[in-house]
């Protein structure tokens, strides 16, 4: 590792206590405890969150825009995984 | 924000590739998201021109963050209490953090952090042309929040619906913060206005030579922007240079009334028919003089910026040895952007 180029880490932030992690940004941070303060600093100034995780960059594998289409694909022929595809009589109640 | 990391590694097939039958189709598909008011995602195909101009925005944006910690900086040591130390430094270390959002954003389109830094220091890439103005009293610092970030406020909430997904993120962040930067000159002004006499010809001093730098923010006018009708085209643009100067004009005008100062052009005055303020010409010629590197602090600015790098070397370098002693692999599975 040179010195000046670090690694990139991306950085998920849980805003409170029941809510999921969610993406906030990257950085760069020679290890990961330095890249956690380095988040806290950086995405964290006004209490944005109770948890932060960080990932090193490289770990992450994405699916390709290229293939958007044919990838998610699948689901779009199966409208009856969706409660509105079935038709119920008027009236019926609590269904 | 910056993306998912894997998306910055990774280019489209269509990058490079000569298949003209493909850039065709690549090139169709990417106008019809930008007319759809859709974001540019970075593993998308776009234009490579597209690409360097964002590159080129984006670093300059980055850099002016970067550099505009100085002159601000200049007063941390000397601000007249606890309280407006306290808030001077927040104010400065949010500019590294914008300047470091902004990094990021740069970095998903397939650049460095470190061969954006080595430009700027090498002059090649340049940074708003306000920074090289001093700040030559305490009310400086009130009339950078006020007009500058106020300028750089009117400038940058278009840019949170910029065609580009990283870089809209990044700017949504930093609006929100902003304003807290530009309340904090306007109440500093205030205090300094409603003062002594003394204290009162300082803040008018400094609004006095800031106005027209300020308006100068917004770029050449119109019909001499380089660079305007194609990012305006490419939606990374929203308005042009000429339309968000007369708003902050609009803007100014009833604040500098409640702050008890005037603003330095006798032309200024509202027209009825228009319904916005007119106000008089701006002298270009200081504004490329300035840009060109014969502002009044243009060497001292980056000279500064040159010699904080330099001076940071043994902290990256001890972290990096740090890490490599400690955390064995942790360089190798956080591995560099590709």
């Amino acid at each position: 590792m040179s010195t000046t180029d670090w690694p990139l880490w991306e950085v998920f932030v849980r805003s409170r206590r029941g809510l999921s992690h969610t993406h906030a940004g990257s950085l760069h941070a020679p290890d990961a405890e330095l890249a956690l303060r380095n988040a806290r600093d950086l995405y964290t100034r006004r209490g944005e969150g109770v948890s932060i995780w960080v990932v090193p960059a490289a770990a992450i594998t994405a699916s390709s825009p290229d293939e958007k289409d044919p990838f998610f694909e699948p689901a779009a022929d199966k409208p009856y995984r969706h409660p509105t595809f079935y038709e119920i009589p008027e009236g019926v109640k609590h269904l | 924000m910056a993306t998912a990391a894997a998306q910055r590694t990774a280019r489209t097939p269509a990058d490079g590739a000569p298949d003209t039958v493909d850039t065709a189709a690549y090139q169709h598909a990417f106008d019809a998201a930008v007319a759809a008011d859709e974001r540019i995602e970075p593993r998308d195909w776009m234009p490579d021109a597209y690409r360097a101009t964002l590159v080129r925005q984006i670093a300059q944006h980055a850099h002016s963050e970067i550099i505009g910690m100085q002159p601000e900086a200049n007063w941390i040591t000397r601000a007249p209490s606890l309280r407006r130390k306290a808030i001077l430094m927040a104010k400065v270390q949010d500019e590294a953090g914008h300047g470091l959002y902004l990094y990021s954003a740069a970095e998903t389109l397939g650049t460095s952090r470190d061969e954006l830094l080595d430009k700027l220091h090498a002059g090649r890439q340049k940074y708003s042309s306000i920074f090289n103005y001093p700040t030559l009293t305490w009310a400086d610092v009130g009339a950078i929040g006020w007009l500058v970030d106020g300028a750089a406020i009117t400038n940058q909430v278009p840019l949170c619906r910029c065609s580009y997904g990283p870089y809209a993120r990044a700017m949504v962040r930093i609006c929100k913060e902003e304003s807290f930067h530009q309340r904090q000159g306007y109440e500093l002004l205030l205090a300094l206005s409603k003062g002594t006499p003394e204290q009162h010809a300082m803040a008018q001093d400094a609004v006095d030579r800031w106005w027209w730098p300020s308006l100068m923010m917004f770029g050449p006018p119109d019909d001499e922007s380089q660079h305007s009708a194609q990012s305006m085209e490419w939606k990374i643009k929203r308005h042009s240079n000429d339309e968000l100067r007369q708003r902050f004009v609009d803007i100014c005008v009833p604040q500098a009334e409640s702050l008890g100062l005037t603003l330095p052009d006798p032309e200024l005055r509202w027209n009825e028919e228009r319904g916005q303020h007119d106000f008089g010409p701006i002298d270009w010629t200081e504004f490329w003089e300035v840009l060109k590197g014969n502002g009044p602090c243009n060497e001292q600015r980056i000279t500064q910026r040159r010699r904080a790098h330099d001076e940071g070397a043994w902290v990256r370098e001890a972290a990096a040895a740090y890490a490599a002693k400690h955390t064995g692999d942790t360089g190798e599975t956080g591995a560099t952007r590709a």
